[in-house]
Order: C-alpha cells, then sequence, then structure tokens
C-alpha cells in the first residue's frame, strides 16, 4: 500500500474514532429532552458520558489535524466550499460542551432548562449535519481545474445529502439510547430500551436506505461486503434489543453499524477526497492534494506510537467509570443558589 | 470590508479571545497539581481545600479553551484556503501532534481527575491531574511551532513554489520556538499567579470565613510564582527581541515606530502623536538613550535599522509589487506596503510590556506587604489586587497582537537566511471562493457567542468566587454515591 493510501485509512479510523465515540455522545444528548423526564433521570443521562465525551470530541480534532497534515489540499477544499454547514456545526458543538460543562454550576430550574436546550440542539445539529456533510462529499462538489468550488444550495441540500443527515441522526439515536440502557439501571434504563425498541424499525430503514443508494450510486465491488456487515450488525442490534437481551452485545453491534457505515462512505470516496461533478479529472484526489512522503512518513510514526496509546487509556478510562449510573447513585447539586446571598 | 479584511478581523478575535482562556488553563492547572501534591504529601486539609476551590475554577475555564480551541483549528481550513494549500506540506504535522501527544492527554486526564476523586488510588489520581497540566503545556509547545514557523520559516525546501517539509526536527527545535515558549508559558504562569493573589487577597480582606490559613497559602504560592514568571518573561522577551531583529528586522522597526535607522539606537518609553507618520517629524518622544541598541543586539553602541531605511532592502529582496494573480483581487499588481500598521506595533508592544510591568509589580507588592502574617487595613489593598487579575491578560493579548500585526504583510514571513520564496503575503492566504457574506455570518455569528460566553464566564467565576472554599471537613457521601456528578 503506498504512503497516500495508507493514510487514507488513517483518516478513515480517525473519523470511525470520532463518530464511533461520538456518536453516543450525540445520542445521549440527543435523547436528553425525550428520556429525561425528571431533573435526576436528566442527570443520569449526562453524567453516562460525563467523564468521557471531551475525550471523545479530541478524535474529531485530530482527524482535523490529520487531513490538514496529510491531504492539505483536500482541507483547504472542503474546508473553504462547506463553510455555513462547517459553521452550525462548530456552533453546535460550542453550545453544547459549555452546557455540559456549565449545566450543574448554578442550582436552579431555569438555568439548567437553558443548558438542557444547549446540550439537546448542540447534539441534534452536528448529528444531522455530519451526515449530510459527509453525503455531500460522497456525492462531489462542482470543483474545478484550480481546486476551487463555486458552491450552490443544491450541491448541499438535495434528497440524498438529507437522507445521509437523517440517517446519522437515527443511528445515532438508536446508538445513544442503546449505550444508555447499557450504562444506566432504573428508570431511565427502561425507557431507553423502550425508546431503542420504538427507533428499531425505523433507523433500520433509513440506514439500509442510506447504505444502498450510496453503495449504488458510488460504491466499489468491495464495498459491498462492508454494507452487507453494516446491515447484519443493524439486524442484530435490533433482534437483542427486542428480546431484551444482551445490552453489551447490542452496543457493540451500533457501534460496527457506525463503523462500517463510515467505511462504507470512505470506500465510496477512494481514491477521491472530493470528486468533482464537473470533471472526473479535476477531483481532488489522495494523489493530488496530499503532502510529501516525507512528512506522512512523520505523521506515520507519531500515528503508530500514539494513537494504540489513546486507545489504551481511553479504555482504562471506560474501565475505571464503568458501573452503571441510577438515580440513586447522584449526588445533590452542588451548584450555588440562583442569587448570591 | 471584503473577504481578506473580515478574516483578519476574525482571525484576531477568535485569537485573542482564545488566548483569555488557555493561558489561564495552562499556569492553574500546574499550580493546582503542585496544590495537589502538597495535600498527598503532607495530609494538609488545607491543601485539599485550596484544589478543590481553584480545580473548580479551573474547570469553569477549561471548557471554554477548548470550543474556542476548535474554532482556530476550523478556520484555517475555512478563511484562509490558500494559506492551507500553501503551507499543508509544514503547518499541519505540528497541528496533529497537538491531538495525538496533548491534547488527548489533556481531555481523558481531565476527565479522569474531574470523576476520579474516589474512584482511583489516590497517587494516580495525583498523576492525572499531572499528566493533565504537563500535557496543556505540551500543547502549546506544539502550536507555537506552527505559529514560529509563520515567523521564521525552517526546516523546508521549495518545490513547485510551495514549501516542503525536509527535516521535522528543525521545525520542532526553531529558534523562534524555542524563545517563544518560554514566554509563552511564562505568560501563562503570570495570569495564574495574579490570579490567585487577586482572589485570596479579596477574600482575605473579607475576612468572612475560617479559611485564612488556605488564603494565605494561595495567596503566597501565587505571588511566589507571579515574580520568577515575570522575572522569566523578561528574560526570554529580551531573547526573542534580539532573535526578532535578526528574523523581522521590519518587525524590530515597527515595534518602535523608528523612522530613521539610529546608532546608537534609543528607545521610545511613550510618544505623542502620529507614529504613524512616515518621517516621524510630528512625534514626541521621551527616550532612553542607548537601549534600543542593546534590546537588539546586546551592546549598547550597535546599530538599529528604521522603517524608512528598510523598505528599499525588503524592495530589493522581496519585490516592488504583487504578483499579478487574480486571486489577490484589488491588490493584484499593487505596490507592496512593507510596513507593519505602526500605531497597532508601537502601542502593542509599549501596553504589553506596560501592563506585564503592572502585574510584576502587584506580584512583589503584595508579596511585601503580606510579609510575616502582616495585612494592609483599608479597602484599597483588596481592590488593588483584584484589578492587578486584568493587567497579564492584557499584556497576553497585546503580546500577541503585537507580534501577528508586527509580522504583516505576510502571513508566513521569509527568514532572511532561509529558502528564497518560501513566503506569503496575507492577501494570498484567504480563501477564493468564500464570499464576503459568508465570513461576515461567520465573524458575527462566533462573536456574538464568544460575547454572551465571555458574560456567563465571567458571571460563574465570581459567583464562585464570591462562595468561598467548600468545608471540607464534613463527612464523605456514601459509598455507592458519585463524589463528583454534572
Amino acid at each position: 500500500m503506498d504512503l497516500p493510501t495508507f493514510w487514507f485509512s488513517v483518516v478513515a479510523l480517525f473519523w470511525v474514532g470520532f463518530l464511533f465515540l461520538e456518536g453516543f455522545d450525540f445520542g445521549v444528548g440527543m435523547l436528553l429532552p425525550i428520556l429525561g423526564r425528571d431533573e435526576t433521570g436528566r442527570r443520569v443521562l449526562i453524567n453516562t458520558i460525563g467523564p468521557v465525551w471531551d475525550g471523545n470530541e479530541v478524535w474529531l480534532i485530530t482527524a482535523g489535524g490529520a487531513m490538514f497534515a496529510a491531504y492539505p489540499g483536500m482541507y483547504a477544499t472542503v474546508f473553504s466550499s462547506l463553510y455555513l454547514p462547517l459553521l452550525a456545526i462548530l456552533f453546535g458543538m460550542i453550545v453544547r460542551a459549555v452546557s455540559i460543562e456549565w449545566r450543574g454550576k448554578i442550582d436552579d430550574p431555569k438555568w439548567r432548562r437553558w443548558a438542557d436546550f444547549g446540550i439537546a440542539a448542540g447534539s441534534w445539529l452536528p448529528a444531522l449535519l455530519w451526515g449530510v456533510a459527509f453525503a455531500v462529499l460522497v456525492r462531489g462538489l462542482p470543483v474545478n481545474a484550480k481546486h476551487q468550488v463555486h458552491l450552490s444550495v443544491t450541491d448541499v441540500l438535495n434528497a440524498y445529502t438529507l437522507l445521509g443527515g437523517l440517517a446519522t441522526c437515527g443511528l445515532f439515536l438508536l446508538y445513544g439510547a442503546i449505550f444508555v440502557a447499557l450504562k444506566t439501571s432504573g428508570p431511565v434504563h427502561d425507557d431507553a430500551l423502550r425508546a431503542a425498541t420504538w427507533l428499531s424499525l425505523p433507523v433500520t430503514a433509513l440506514v439500509a436506505g442510506f447504505g444502498m443508494w450510496t453503495q449504488l450510486a458510488y460504491g466499489k465491488t468491495w464495498t459491498w461486503l462492508v454494507l452487507a456487515v453494516a446491515v447484519v450488525a443493524q439486524l442484530a442490534a435490533v433482534a437483542l434489543v427486542l428480546s431484551r437481551a444482551h445490552e453489551g452485545w447490542a452496543f457493540l453491534c451500533t457501534a460496527l453499524v457506525v463503523t462500517a457505515v463510515v467505511v462504507l462512505l470512505f470506500g465510496a470516496l477512494y481514491p477521491d477526497l472530493v470528486p468533482s461533478t464537473l470533471n472526473p479529472q479535476w477531483s481532488v484526489t489522495i494523489n493530488n492534494a496530499s503532502s510529501s512522503p516525507y512528512t506522512l512518513t512523520i505523521m506515520t510514526w507519531a500515528t503508530a506510537i500514539f494513537a494504540p496509546l489513546v486507545m489504551v487509556y481511553q479504555g482504562w478510562t471506560y474501565w475505571v467509570f464503568r458501573q452503571r449510573i441510577s438515580a440513586d447513585r447522584i449526588p445533590p447539586s452542588i451548584g450555588l443558589a440562583r442569587r448570591a446571598p | 470590508m471584503d473577504v481578506l479584511g473580515i478574516a483578519r478581523w476574525q482571525f484576531g478575535i477568535t485569537t485573542v479571545y482564545h488566548f483569555l482562556m488557555v493561558p489561564l488553563t495552562i499556569g492553574l492547572s500546574v499550580l493546582v497539581a503542585v496544590m495537589q501534591t502538597a495535600w498527598v504529601r503532607t495530609g494538609d486539609r488545607k491543601y485539599f481545600a485550596m484544589t478543590k476551590f481553584w480545580g473548580k475554577l479551573l474547570l469553569i475555564n477549561f471548557a471554554m479553551g477548548v470550543v474556542t480551541g476548535l474554532v482556530q483549528e476550523f478556520q484555517f481550513g475555512m478563511n484562509w484556503s490558500a494559506y492551507s494549500r500553501f503551507v499543508g506540506d509544514v503547518f499541519g504535522a505540528p497541528l496533529a501532534m497537538e491531538g495525538l501527544l496533548a491534547f488527548f492527554v489533556e481531555s481523558t486526564f481531565l476527565g479522569l481527575w474531574i470523576f476520579g476523586w474516589d474512584r482511583l488510588p489516590r497517587r494516580v489520581h495525583l498523576g492525572c491531574v499531572w499528566a493533565f497540566s504537563l500535557a496543556s503545556i505540551v500543547s502549546a509547545y506544539f502550536i507555537l511551532a506552527a505559529n514560529s514557523w509563520m515567523q521564521h520559516p525552517v526546516g523546508v525546501e521549495l518545490v513547485n513554489g510551495k514549501p516542503r517539509l525536509t527535516s521535522i526536527g528543525a521545525v520542532l527545535t526553531n529558534p523562534t520556538l524555542m524563545a517563544a515558549l518560554p514566554h509563552t508559558v511564562a505568560g501563562c504562569f503570570a495570569v495564574a499567579a495574579t490570579f490567585l493573589v487577586g482572589i485570596a487577597v479579596w477574600q482575605i480582606a473579607r475576612r468572612r470565613d475560617k479559611h485564612e490559613a488556605m488564603w494565605r497559602a494561595s495567596l503566597k504560592l501565587g505571588a511566589w510564582v507571579g515574580v520568577l514568571a515575570f522575572a522569566a518573561l523578561a528574560y526570554s522577551g529580551d531573547t526573542q527581541g534580539k532573535l526578532m531583529f535578526q528574523q523581522q528586522p521590519m518587525k524590530m522597526a515597527a515595534a518602535e515606530a523608528l523612522c530613521h535607522t539610529e546608532q546608537p539606537a534609543a528607545f521610545s518609553v511613550l510618544a505623542y502623536g502620529d507614529v504613524s507618520t512616515p518621517n516621524c517629524e510630528s512625534v514626541k518622544s521621551l527616550d532612553v538613550p542607548n537601549v534600543l541598541s542593546f534590546l537588539a543586539t546586546g551592546s549598547f553602541a550597535s546599530k538599529v535599522e528604521g522603517v524608512q531605511d528598510l523598505i528599499p532592502q525588503y524592495q530589493n529582496k522581496y519585490g516592488t509589487n504583487y504578483p499579478n494573480d487574480p486571486a489577490l483581487g484589488a491588490l493584484a499588481g499593487k505596490p507592496i506596503d512593507y510596513v507593519p500598521d505602526l500605531p497597532v506595533t508601537y502601542w502593542g508592544f509599549r501596553l504589553m510590556i506596560g501592563f506585564g510591568t503592572l502585574a510584576a509589580l502587584a506580584a512583589l507588592g503584595a508579596l511585601w506587604l503580606v510579609r510575616r502574617g502582616r495585612f494592609p487595613r483599608g479597602r484599597w489593598f483588596p481592590r488593588a489586587a483584584v484589578l492587578a487579575i486584568a493587567t497579564p491578560y492584557l499584556a497576553n493579548a497585546f503580546g500577541w497582537i503585537f507580534t501577528e500585526m508586527g509580522r504583516q504583510p505576510w502571513v508566513v514571513a521569509p527568514n532572511p537566511t532561509g529558502v528564497d520564496g518560501v513566503w506569503l503575503y496575507t492577501a494570498q492566504a484567504v480563501s477564493s471562493g468564500v464570499t464576503a457574506g459568508e465570513a461576515l455570518t461567520s465573524v458575527i455569528a462566533l462573536t456574538s457567542v464568544y460575547a454572551v460566553l465571555a458574560v456567563i464566564e465571567i458571571v460563574l467565576m465570581v459567583r464562585y468566587v464570591r462562595a468561598g472554599a467548600d468545608d471540607v471537613s464534613r463527612d464523605e457521601p456514601a459509598d455507592d454515591v458519585l463524589t463528583f456528578a454534572y
């Protein structure tokens, strides 16, 4: 495998890492207004991701850095053309992060309502838009010979990209619900399983529909296999949810679906990074947008040494906080009263 | 305003804002690690109370540093795509390494530290706060490596009109970086130090709680760290000045708004009049003879070149006109103005030093005033101490404004001893496909969100400072309840 191809898979790996982990974080945030029936319930939900969401988000920062380092041409083209969607994603992620961090700081229902809104909106928006953004990339942009893009609204918003957005939204909702079921006990746990049950069929339809469209329109022969893995894993997850069987396996199955969908999307792209809808010759590809072999070699060493290390200590974090959260384990709010005494 | 102007404003606003959050995180996290170490080693509850109190303020601040950092990374691609294309082979690597080597450690171990109080053995938990705080310095190192390369490109060759990395070692040991890192990190400690001093003095003056021992310990720690930080700032700043004189002589001249070459050159303390006037005839300046020569070269008698004498040298070396490239818009083919915005560089430089000196005096003064258990009466002391918290923040902000504005008209300034052609004008760096409407939406949206969040952060900080320290002698919660939860 040559270096640009290898780095294509490394970038895909960082995106898998991000959506594998942040996927359920988004899901938990999206489910907050649905599953969080009372204050303690909402706190149970937020605390399932409490110690880990911040570390999960770093996968995005590293994916961004890796794309910049490995494919500056792609980084430049994609970020400057998908300007407003990315701005909206940033906006959502800013609001979400400070809402999670500051929610408990003031012990006041109104303050918490704002924070809950921030967490939910800041989770729905990126969950939808990452799906749209990836679908836009797979579908291609009007890239000209100089790798510049003059975008029209239909390049971003069309049936395929909206289906992509809905598919990631649905997938993260289901993924989040199963994660909550795995990480909690008590009423929240039961509600989460019920939500997962309700979500099962529509999400399966969305994921299968988006997967089939991607495969038929843009897929390679080998990505049929990936699509098959996604569908089988999805059906297995649904079966496990419906039979109320092992939650851990259901979680792993949905995680596999998320992984397979990302691999499918990257597989559909390869060897392009941004296919040109004007002329295939003008596409931004792994060869014409990549960094020099020297830079890629340096980055390969850095990744080979540090990415496994990251997985080890992040894995350890999940082990440390492996206990299920329930209402009786939530301490009273340590936030300050609304007005200074 | 055109896209270039809007993008520059956005970069300035988001960067200065980001660097209001970062220094407190870096400086305070190390100090909190020191406090927790003192607690683990001595078992003194005073240090435990300190760790908890300052740790809470650290967390309120940390979230903002993270999210504003995300904007920093994204806007290179969004607003500055031509820049990203030009420098990508060099610039992306330190950013990616920052994520892999530093930021993952920071975020993961911060989570472990916040939630792990009773889950982890005491020493492992202490290790988490050290991992977090040291990683934040490693983070600064990689980001400064990227920035220093823009100031002084090294370790590259020119291939097809673009720099190509030939030595990552040269980029990671860039002399500019080696001077910028201690200066920036010392600036972070200065922020944390005056933060500790200001709040601790205010708490002691209030005489409301039984935690005076803890506030005194915080005050002492802050004041000593402050004094050390300011000594380090002065020393590293001097090193940076001498490097700047060699690497970016125009920036040095712009820092002084020095019109004509002088030998020996005097340092202007303050000026009256418009420093941007080409011949300085209207400017009255309070000068200290020979000092600029010393700052630039270490010798009191050396020559320092002025702006007007440097312009022809720059034109000779780098050309008189911008390339006739339509991507440059209105500037295509126009003469290049090699002089940075002199009022900004001149006053930025003075405000940086001025506020830094004020902060240093505050730390020294506090140390003197509270010697051997003393504490001055009257409300002026706590007021002054609280006001002093702002001074290192302002010094940092003006320092960055100076160094980034002093590099103009370049985004990648040429290295005088480096490879010919490895430079990029700021006007060439901006995204060509982005419309003014998009850029304006972005700057308005981000500035508004940042403004709202700044207000909330300050309100939260003030509330938590007023609430004071927790009563740490109370019973720990029942076994199965989380010690910390959102």
